[in-house]
């Protein structure tokens, strides 16, 4: 029993070791903090969270702004899909829920998607997220 | 319109077709008949469907496929899901 134990918790540490060597191995370099360009966007209201737990451009952005926002999302999507997989969801699941939590995490003056699909600007109170967010 | 006889007519248990079962009515009224129930079941079934999507016209696609997500899967993954934001600090 104990060895079993030992075991999984072995493979854990190993999955969460290849997690951050391959999180590293993408950045090509430690990230610890948001790309000034994409803070930037944040701020200015020109990039919000979706519910689907992806960024979305609010109105037309530039060619500039679009390439960082794809370029977060295909991160966020592998991000996604590895942690999925180790919680037996779907992808989608894992991203929805991110989602919730993302647009709670909000600051003052960041947009974000509504249930009804606008986009909104969070203010000092609660967002408006999904009636299944947690 | 083409009537398939698939299997031997009987009347068709609506009012109107049990109506017109003592009159000896000729197979190709009796066809013409359930081809008219049929149409007027399709035409139910499209009105049916043209009520929902007048009440969801402006709805995005994303939140359709959405609705298969339950709550509880959402629940289970939270805490994960809000480790996972924490330690990729540059792409949330």
């Amino acid at each position: 029993m104990k060895t079993t134990l030992h075991t999984t918790r072995f493979s854990r540490i190993g999955i969460a070791v290849g997690a951050i060597a391959l999180t590293m191995a993408t950045l090509a370099g430690p990230a610890l903090a948001r790309d000034p360009a994409y803070e930037a966007a944040r701020s200015a209201g020109q990039v919000g969270e979706k519910m689907d737990g992806y960024l979305g451009i609010v109105g037309g952005g530039s060619a500039d702004l679009r390439r960082i926002v794809d370029d977060i999302n295909i991160k966020r999507k592998a991000v996604y899909a590895q942690k999925a997989q180790q919680q037996h969801a779907t992808v989608e699941e894992y991203a929805f829920t991110s989602g919730c939590l993302l647009i709670s995490q909000t600051s003052q003056g960041e947009k974000y998607q509504a249930p009804d699909g606008s986009w909104k600007t969070r203010g000092a109170g609660a967002p408006e997220r999904d009636s299944r967010c947690p | 319109m083409t009537c398939l006889r698939l299997t031997d007519f009987h009347p068709a248990a609506t009012s109107s077709a049990m109506l017109a079962d003592g009159t000896k009515e000729g197979r190709s009224g009796q066809c013409a008949r359930r081809a008219r129930a049929m149409m007027m079941g399709v035409a139910a079934t499209m009105m049916t469907a043209g009520c929902i999507s007048v009440n969801a016209p402006d709805k995005p696609i994303v939140i359709e496929l959405n609705i298969n997500i339950k709550q509880e899967v959402i629940y289970r993954l939270a805490e994960d899901a809000s480790n996972t934001i924490e330690s990729n600090p540059d792409i949330f």
